[in-house]
């Protein structure tokens, strides 16, 4: 572990921009934290926090400069590997028949500064997804390969986050080139700075930083331990798989499920899921078409149609879908959870619908064990 | 046991039965055959017989106004034929008509009556399988009216 | 370079060498497809291809046959936008086609077995392959049966080729319609009655089954009251589907992607979910 001091944050990202990258970060932008370039420190959105609920996030100043001292907002890093909206290929007609030209991938050098534990376990969820099955999204595995990740572990927890349930954070410990942890104490601010890869070695080795004393390094321990203690939600993972596919005529979905606007919300801002559709269209003439990939979510009555009607055509249906996804099918089809703890989906509903309610009402009223009992 | 009790012991709708109760319908029994495009039973005809084809096949038709007389169902090997000799009024709802040369064992219905009434372990027995085989059927039917292979898009031009 | 599959999104140009109507008014077709270029992906029974039209869409569909020289059938049944869009389309046309993809029927799996095949409608269509596998290495089998159940003797498919298997002392041929007039001479009733009849050593059997998820329900329960065990019932399931690779995520049915994980289950892996509403 190394240190940092404040102003050496700011050279890191010269560095990265040196280096070719387009440094991503978290900027303040219509009353929320989303992310976008950021050519310097002051880019960042110092002294800044937020306040989440179900349903609710506001931001609030704070009282120090700190400059990662609130969580995630609305955006995740899926919309730079995987855009909600993409051109797969361009088709012509001509004399010779039908020709199909695949479209051109943008894959430009960027580095993601500001990445939080639960966001990298994300990343590594989706990379599952689409680069670890018998077919490999291309594109994706190409904007991934160019990425340069600079983790910022979390010194204070969300009202909705839950990562300490997921295992996913609050301290990343995998998955990262460059970890930062922030530090403000006795009016100094400075990072405790940690290397996960080669090419993070080799950006960190540019920096002038410290070998971390003794203090640093337990004051580094003591930030994401403080967040740690500090879970706005929690989530009993014990058998939950087996205990929502168990449960799957629960009356509690049909509750849930009167609640729900069916509006996708949850699904847009998830850094997991990874449901999308295509869209071909054509010019009047009829001869160039283009088929188009964008972002879709379960939550719509069109996702499920086959022929005749859709097969989830109720929202407890599309309800459930999405959480028995998350939570339960995940496992079997990815061998790890779909959810990773963020809080988003809790944060942004309209209604305040919360997953670690709804799983905890399920635990609660477990319906195996009322028909073991009779 | 005698050569025709021995014949229906082997059938799956007469397994479970006792000797004593498979000797006693017997006694009830008499094969049949059909030749192909015979009538086994006619719509409103007397349900005097109650039958368990053993080969061939049964088409069961009604008359309907207009279309004539149109095919319900098939039944082949191993089907009793029709139950209206269960409940009054004991008359047959549709025409049953041999396909192809066609075997069945034949129960006189009356006597089959008066012994199920009379002995309520064989009329338990013979009720419990009828009524496996109507609800079957029933459901079968409910399948068949839904229409299950319909274009989804609704009846094409 | 790793010898990695092509890319799984871009469909590759196959001509329409020939069309042939199916069923009176051309409700059903049939393309047989010939790849401009380059050799044939050959499927195996089961598999299905994503067939797009320029502009209009692309929809998942099953090998209907494997045709003479290196050709493709598929059958298609008019529906709906994309394939109404199809069924105008003629000979010496292009299409894009991507795949195969899927899990295959267990054609070798029933090597030595009785082979039910169990067709409902257009269901015929996905097993045709089989049975055109299973009459070529007809020594490899025990009884093969073909139970097929359709709406009308109007809607009958392949009524040549049915003729033909039913022409054969080695397959057994059953047709049942639900509906028919009074010139039908064949079966009347649902599919499930024909499986009554038995006839076939349950125990010893493969059933294969494709058409509606209604029939398929009926007709799992009449197998598994005739013996036949639930790992040795096969069926192809139908999800909505837009990438058939894995990762759009539409054609989820529980834990499975019917796309990759299927189209052919054996049932024992879906029967915790087969009677989930809206699953
Ligand atoms: C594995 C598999 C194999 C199939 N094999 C055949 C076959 O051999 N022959 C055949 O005629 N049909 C087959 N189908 C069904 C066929 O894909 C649909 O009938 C077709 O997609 C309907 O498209 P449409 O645009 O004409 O209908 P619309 O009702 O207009 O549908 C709009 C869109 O919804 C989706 N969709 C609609 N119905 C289905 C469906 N049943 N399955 C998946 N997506 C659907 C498609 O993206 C379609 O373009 C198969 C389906 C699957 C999943
Ligand atoms: S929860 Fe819904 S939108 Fe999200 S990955 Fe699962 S199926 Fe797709
Ligand atoms: S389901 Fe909700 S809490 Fe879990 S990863 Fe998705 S948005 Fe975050
Ligand atoms: S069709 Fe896209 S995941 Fe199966």
């Amino acid at each position: 572990m190394q240190v940092i001091e404040r102003e050496e944050l700011d050279r890191l990202i010269g560095l990265l921009a040196g280096d070719g990258y387009e440094v991503i970060g978290p900027t303040l932008r219509d009353d929320a934290i989303q992310y976008g370039p950021v050519r310097g420190i002051e880019d960042l959105p110092a002294g800044w926090t937020d306040e989440q609920d179900g349903g609710h996030y506001r931001l609030r100043r704070r009282d120090d400069r700190a400059l990662f001292g609130y969580v995630v907002g609305p955006q995740s890093w899926k919309q730079y590997l995987f855009p909600p909206s993409q051109t797969i290929f361009r088709a012509r007609r001509d004399a010779d028949g039908l020709h199909m030209e695949p479209a051109p991938v943008q894959a430009p050098k960027r580095a993601f500064l500001g990445m939080r534990a639960c966001e990298l376990h994300a990343l590594a969820i989706q990379d599952q997804v689409f680069t670890e099955g018998p077919y490999v999204d291309e594109p994706y595995e190409r904007r991934r390969g160019s990425i340069f990740r600079v983790a910022v572990n979390c010194g204070q927890a969300g009202g909705t986050c839950f990562c300490v349930s997921m295992e996913t954070g609050p301290r990343a410990d995998r998955g990262f080139d460059l970890a930062l942890t922030e530090i403000l104490e006795g009016g100094r601010h400075y990072f405790t700075l940690e290397v996960g890869s080669d090419a993070g070695q080799a950006v960190a080795d540019r920096l002038s930083a410290s070998q971390a004393g003794e203090d640093e390094h337990r004051a580094s321990m003591a930030a994401t331990e403080a967040a740690a203690a500090q879970m706005g939600r929690q989530l009993d993972t014990q058998d939950l798989p087996a205990l929502l596919m168990g449960n799957l005529e629960h009356p509690r979905w049909d509750e849930v499920a009167d609640r729900c606007l069916s509006c996708a919300n949850c699904t847009m801002v998830c850094p997991t899921c990874f449901c999308s559709s295509v869209h071909d269209s054509a010019d009047l003439a009829g001869s160039e078409a283009v088929r188009e990939r964008v972002w879709d979510s379960c939550f719509n009555q069109a996702f499920s149609y086959i022929a005749g009607g859709s097969i989830r055509s109720t929202p407890v249906s599309r309800y459930r879908q999405w959480m028995t996804h998350k939570l339960a099918t995940w496992h079997e089809q990815f061998g790890t959870s779909g959810c990773v703890g963020c809080g988003r989906c809790i944060t942004w509903c309209p209604v305040g619908i919360d997953i670690t309610e709804e799983a905890a009402a399920i635990r609660a009223t477990d319906q195996r064990r009322k028909r073991r009992d009779g | 046991m005698d050569d025709l009790a021995q014949v229906f012991a082997e059938e799956p709708f007469f397994s479970g039965f006792s000797d004593a109760q498979l000797r006693r319908l017997a006694g009830l029994a008499r094969p049949e055959v059909y030749q192909n495009g015979r009538y086994l039973i006619r719509q409103n005809g007397s349900a005097d017989r109650f039958m368990l084809i053993t080969t061939g096949h049964v088409v069961l038709k009604a008359f309907v106004p207009q279309r004539g007389m149109v095919p319900l169902e098939t039944l082949g090997p191993g089907d009793p034929l029709g139950w209206s000799w269960l409940a009054p009024p004991y008359k047959w709802h549709y025409d049953g008509r041999a396909l192809e040369r066609t075997e069945v064992i034949a129960f006189e219905a009356e006597g089959l009556r008066q012994a199920m009434e009379q002995d309520h372990e064989l009329g338990y027995r013979l009720q419990k399988r009828m009524i496996e085989v109507i609800a079957h059927r029933l459901q079968a039917a409910r399948l068949q009216s839904l229409d299950l292979y319909g274009n989804p898009a609704g009846d094409l031009p | 370079m790793s010898a990695r599959p092509r890319d799984p999104m871009l469909p590759r140009s196959y001509r329409i060498e020939s069309v042939e109507s199916e069923l009176p008014g051309g409700e059903v077709f049939s393309w047989t497809l010939r790849p401009r270029g380059g050799e044939l992906e050959v499927g195996q029974p089961g598999q299905f291809n994503m067939l797009y039209q320029l502009g209009i869409g692309e929809v998942p569909i099953s090998i209907s046959a494997l045709g003479e020289d290196g050709t493709l059938i598929h059958t298609i049944r008019d529906v709906g936008g994309v394939t109404r869009n199809m069924a105008a389309l003629s000979a010496g046309e292009e299409i894009g086609v991507r795949g195969p993809f899927g899990t295959a029927w267990p054609v070798a799996a029933a090597e030595g077995h009785d082979v039910l095949l169990v067709a409902g409608g257009i269901g015929l269509a996905p097993l045709r392959p089989v049975i055109h596998h299973v009459l070529a290495n007809r020594e490899r089998y025990r009884r093969i049966f073909l139970l097929y159940g359709t709406r009308q003797p109007a809607d009958i498919l392949f009524r040549k080729e049915l003729e033909r298997w039913r022409g054969r002392f080695d397959i057994d041929v059953a047709v049942t319609v639900d509906r028919a007039d009074a010139s039908w001479r064949g079966d009347v009733g649902v599919v499930t009655r024909l499986i009554e009849r038995g006839g076939f050593d349950p125990r010893n059997s493969i059933a294969m089954v494709c058409g509606p998820e209604v029939m398929m329900r009926f007709a799992v329960m009449s197998l598994e009251r005739r013996g036949v065990p639930a790992r040795q019932i096969y069926l192809s399931m139908e999800r909505n589907m837009q990438c058939a690779v894995g990762y759009c995520g539409h054609c989820q049915y529980g834990g499975h992607f019917i796309c990759k994980d299927g189209p052919v289950f054996p049932y024992d892996r879906l029967e915790p979910l087969f009677d989930v509403r809206e699953l």
